[in-house]
């Protein structure tokens, strides 16, 4: 399996150029420049990729104590205590916002994707190195600020990652609707800043530095995810900034953007005239581009698997590239959908239902292309194949609860059940989840020049595939059945009761579940002082990524700018001495 | 059938059917002759200017939307149940008016600096071929100038605060209100940046940067300047005649 | 490995197919009129999706078998796609997608495009905080005036919903925390929220809608069947949200007449 650095030869720049380039990219000296502040995207990426591992654990063990006081309301834990249910629903909070925004949002586009983009599109770092420090740094701050809200008084709020108003806008309503709501909005809002500075860069990157031989239709699908997943957090964390603006507003200003005339705790509140469904259109115009920002990366990483270990091109191409696109695009078309039962208009919700029934078909013909590439394949079971067959598995089954609830008559019973939780955890928080356990196992050799555990991994992927079925499968059931979302107990209605024994199913396959996962986290770490060593490119792929040595020196190239000659899925073509071609190799694949 | 072709030579490389069949436009990392380093740092520069800039429309758009739904929003009257627009516009100082013009002749003044910034890197260029030398030329620091006006049309924008205050509109008084503190707060906040950024443009000048760093640092925030502007007329012409 | 995958991903896939199948957790029995072509939709859904299902996850793990890397097995088979099979597949889907969507949208018509008949009951329904309080208009089929300043949370039924009681229109109007309707006769909700919002779900009557705070929604159902159906609140409302529940009881018409002629009564 060794590697090879493909033609090797180069166009040097002018000398001024390559001179002035390096001297660019001189790698840093001193541990505060070389890791704290480090310009260099390959070190900014582990960043964000760490602070998600450490934000996930964070989320799963606020999920586990929710599971837990579900199925044993009155049970005080140890660490925490007695869960009340004002605690449960900031948990509930927390788990959302914390998994949404600083593991979905934060792996797989700031992690992976400032490490290797550069790297497969040929560049040397990102087109804005320092902004790519503010914006992780940015990120950073925005983390610890939501850790905050648990520890001030009231603790953290209890709204929903939704937020919706009033109940998000007044202090009064509930528990940690005091301060621990508005460091929630304030974390939310430097998030958003966050990610705006990081989709500037990620896209004039791909648009202005692609090596010479790599154009657009030539880029990894990996690369048109990020790309275009930059594209949307563009145009959508704006929108939600806004929204976090004016909630801060109505919280703090005494505004009334979202807050009508109400009386809570018996008393009359200080606002009038406000729309409590501004926020949600508001709030949702950024919300369902979010999901798609969350699951396209792990898209065009399978893609990049299901080829790379079936030894096949990709299966359509091209069609990947438009359906990425018009996924991209119908996403800011169908934010009504999450509205059906708001009060909204009745023919408005018609009009997002049919879009959001399109919307269905781009994700579809991806599903048929990546079987397409394993059909007839030489498939290598290696883990991160493995997780990315679990991806597709989890896609398919979460995408097809996707067209009950884009039809509003059938939304009127499942609106806010488990079976929209069940849902929206199998294809945003599982499926996005393999594809980040993919890319680990995927990369890491490149990464930390050592192979993680395969055994281990199998393992962990065993418990992970199995355990998450268990645990959200049956949350669909639920949901048919009646079960309302966000109770903190299933005890006080008679055809709840009866759905308590699932309930306890749902938890006890949550507990194995998350045990599994100890074993991704003893694996990594572990392989990375003693694992096996990795050459150049264990997994025989053909990008950019496996020309270079491991890890990557700090100008990704060590002052070779690659020439891109081929596509980035030459696996098996006839002909050639190998069974993959790498994209730099000067011996080409002529057009069919 | 794909062919594999093993011979290829450098100057011609043959694409695959990964691309699109023909040599793609190479305009990258300006390793081709003729274009230079500045060119193509300039040229990212300004994309992501304009990157950056959609970023904000999101924000501003967000916000007029907002502005227009809720003034067409009726509201319930609990007591009376009856739907009720609540929604009186605010008389907008006329100071605003003064700080427009401000802020419009900040724009000349930025244009001018920034197009002097960019002579004096091509100068610098020029400056390395031997036996020519250029003299720094002493003038206006119409940079200072912009900076100087942008500061002032701040500081108008706060006098205007004051009076709305004065008159009795201040931010919770009415969703009108509101909205007025919102967006001139907002593109404030935003014009602030710029004056940051022109302070930095203006220090990396005294700290003797590189002519060529410095110009794309002033064109970059003269573009960014000149869109502030065009969002205050929008923000102004949003208040004032959108009912 | 490849059959091992193979074998748990059929698994997975039968097993849930089969809860399906089995109904052993599933909606309610419908008991409003609406709920038989929601429910019939919802088969028709079902099904369709079922198969697509069955058949995506079949196939993805015979192909993780059948195409495993096997010593002199020959080479995978080099192909960039197949532009016909693309658009046809594509134009399948967005017929069925679609097609699924327009049966449905008659339905969602009929529920929500026309307003309640003349003749519906009309009840208000308040939420807040964490109960829910039904209004009758009583014999003059007027609702009283509410007056927010008059709210008393904690002292229940008219009090809770602020009614002015100076308006000679409450004088009859009947306030509960448990919502009756006669059988087979449309029931007009007006629904609305005090603070927050919630929403009123009944599972068995398929019906669900927010109340928004600062909007009266007008919604209409018809139950058919006589009984009590258990009312959730279905929108996060704050820490009572668990508990925020009421009751429906269905009776005939002659039984409700009597019982809201007893509410009359009591206010007296």
């Amino acid at each position: 399996m060794a590697g090879s650095t493909g033609g090797g030869e180069t166009i040097m720049a002018t000398r001024e150029l390559a001179a002035h380039e390096l001297h660019a990219h001189a790698a840093p000296q001193g541990f505060i420049r070389k890791w704290v502040f480090s310009l260099d995207h390959k070190v900014i990426g582990l960043q964000y990729y760490f602070l998600a591992l450490t934000a996930v654990f964070v989320g799963m063990f606020l999920s586990l104590l929710m599971r837990i006081h579900l199925i044993w309301p009155n049970v005080s834990l140890p660490l925490v205590g007695e869960i009340k249910p004002e605690t449960y629903l900031s948990l509930l909070t927390m788990h959302g916002t914390i998994m949404v925004f600083f593991v979905l949002t934060t792996a797989p586009q700031g992690g992976f994707g400032n490490y290797f983009l550069p790297i497969q599109i040929g560049a040397a770092d990102m087109a804005f190195p320092v902004l790519n420090m503010l914006s992780f740094w940015v990120t950073f701050l925005g983390y610890i600020v939501m850790l905050s809200a648990f520890f001030v008084v009231g603790g953290a709020p209890l709204h929903g990652w939704t937020g919706y108003p009033p109940l998000s806008a007044l202090q009064s309503a509930g528990p940690g609707e005091g301060p621990g709501a508005d460091l929630w909005v304030i974390s939310i809002a430097l998030f958003c800043v966050g990610a705006l500075m990081s989709a500037l860069n990620f896209i004039t990157t791909t648009l202005d530095m692609r090596a010479r031989g790599m154009s657009m239709m030539r880029m990894p699908l990996t690369c048109w995810a990020w790309f275009i997943t930059a594209i949307l957090g563009l145009l959508a964390f704006g929108v939600l900034f806004s929204a976090g603006i004016l909630l801060l507003m109505d919280r703090n200003a005494g505004t009334s953007f979202f807050v009508p005339l109400v009386v809570v705790n018996g008393q009359l509140v200080a606002h009038k005239g406000g729309s409590p469904l501004l926020w949600q259109h508001l709030f949702w115009f950024f919300g369902h581009p979010e999901v798609y920002i969350a699951i396209l990366p792990a898209m065009g990483l399978c893609s990049q698997l299901v080829s790379v270990f079936s030894r096949k091109p990709i299966f359509g191409y091209k069609a990947m590239v438009y359906a990425m696109l018009s996924i991209g695009l119908l996403g800011f078309m169908v934010w009504g959908h999450h509205m059906f039962m708001s009060g909204m208009s009745p023919y408005s919700a018609f009009a997002f239902s049919i879009m959001t029934m399109a919307i269905g078909v781009p994700s579809a013909i991806k599903t048929f292309n990546w079987l397409g590439t394993l059909w007839g394949g030489r498939i290598r079971l290696y883990s991160p194949m493995l997780f990315a067959i679990g991806f597709v598995s989890l896609f398919v089954s979460g995408g097809i609860s996707g067209p009950f609830l884009a039809q509003p008559v059938l939304d009127i019973p499942l609106h806010d059940t488990y079976f929209v939780t069940g849902h929206f955890h199998l294809i945003m928080g599982v499926a996005s989840i393999f594809g980040i356990f993919a890319a680990t196992y995927y990369w890491f050799p490149k990464m930390f020049g050592r192979m993680m555990s395969e055994s281990l991994a199998r393992w962990h992927f065993w418990f992970t595939f199995v355990g998450t079925y268990a645990i959200f499968m049956p949350m669909h059931y639920l949901g048919m059945a009646g079960a309302t979302r966000r109770y903190s107990q299933f005890t006080e209605l008679a055809y709840l009761r009866n759905l308590i024994p699932l309930q306890k199913f749902i938890t006890y396959a949550a507990i194995v579940t998350i045990a599994g996962q100890f074993i991704f986290l003893f694996n990594l770490f572990w392989s990375m002082k003693y694992g096996k060593k990795a050459s150049d490119n264990p997994w025989e792929a053909t990008t950019l990524e496996w020309t270079t040595a491991t890890p990557p020196p700090h100008d990704n190239f060590g002052g070779h700018t690659p020439v891109v000659y081929n596509g980035p899925y030459e696996y098996s073509v006839p002909g050639a001495p190998r069974d993959y071609v790498m994209q730099n190799d000067p011996a080409t694949v002529a057009a069919h | 059938m794909a062919s594999y072709t093993p011979t290829a030579s450098l100057d011609d490389p043959r694409t695959s059917t990964g691309g699109n069949g023909h040599i793609p436009p190479h305009h990258h990392d300006g390793d081709d002759f003729g274009s230079s380093f500045f060119d193509v740092r300039l040229r990212r520069a300004r994309l992501g200017l304009v990157v950056g800039l959609t970023g904000i429309v999101m924000i501003f758009v967000s916000f007029s939307s907002a502005y227009v739904v809720r003034q067409g929003l009726p509201t319930l009257d609990p007591r009376t149940d009856v739907l009720l627009h609540d929604w009186f516009p605010v008389p907008l100082p006329r100071l605003l008016l003064i700080n427009t013009v401000v802020l419009l002749i900040s724009s000349l003044t930025m244009e001018i600096a920034r197009r002097q910034a960019g002579r004096k890197a091509a100068l610098a260029q020029l400056a390395s071929v031997p036996g020519v030398s250029v003299r720094a030329k002493k003038g206006v620091s119409w940079l200072a100038l912009t900076v100087v006006l942008g500061l002032s049309f701040l500081a108008g924008q706060w006098m205007a605060w004051r009076e709305l205050a004065a008159s009795g509109f201040y931010v919770a008084s009415s969703p009108s209100s509101s909205f007025v503190y919102l967006l001139t707060g907002m593109h404030g906040v935003h014009l602030f940046g710029g004056v940051v950024a022109l302070l930095t443009a203006g220090a990396a000048s005294l700290l003797r940067r590189p002519a060529d760093s410095q110009a794309i640092a002033v064109d970059v925030t003269g573009w960014y300047w000149h869109f502030m502007a065009f969002l205050w007329v929008y923000i102004l012409c949003l208040l004032e005649f959108v009912h | 490995m490849g059959l091992v995958l193979l074998v748990i991903i059929w698994l997975i896939t039968f097993i849930s197919a089969y809860f399906f199948i089995a109904k052993t957790w599933w909606l309610p029995t419908g008991a409003s009129a609406a709920a038989a072509g929601i429910d019939h939709h919802f088969t028709t859904t079902y099904i369709l999706m079922g198969i697509v299902f069955v058949a995506a996850q079949v196939l993805l793990g015979l192909f993780a078998w059948k195409y495993r890397d096997r010593a002199g097995g020959s080479p995978a088979r080099y192909s960039h796609g197949n532009n016909t099979l693309e658009i046809v597949w594509t134009v399948l889907t967005l017929i069925l997608f679609v097609g699924l969507n327009l049966m449905s949208s008659s339905i969602w018509a009929s529920e929500r495009f026309r307003p309640a008949e003349p003749g519906a009951l009309q009840v208000e329904v308040t939420g807040m905080q964490f109960a829910w309080y039904f209004r009758y208009a009583g014999p003059d089929g007027k609702f009283g005036a509410t007056n927010p300043e008059l709210i008393d949370p904690s002292a229940g039924g008219e009090s809770a919903i602020g009614l002015d009681t100076t308006d000679p229109a409450s004088k009859d109007d009947v306030v509960t925390g448990t919502m009756y309707a006669p059988v087979n006769r449309e029931v007009e909700v007006i629904l609305r929220a005090h603070d927050v919002i919630h929403s009123f779900f009944v599972p068995s009557m398929r019906f669900k809608q927010d109340a928004v705070p600062g909007l009266a929604i007008h919604m209409h159902f018809t139950p058919i069947s006589t009984g009590d159906y258990e009312i959730a609140c279905a929108e996060l409302c704050g820490l009572g949200h668990y508990k925020m529940h009421g009751m429906l009881k269905v009776v005939s018409q002659e039984d409700f007449d009597q019982w809201l002629a007893a509410r009359e009564a009591e206010k007296q």
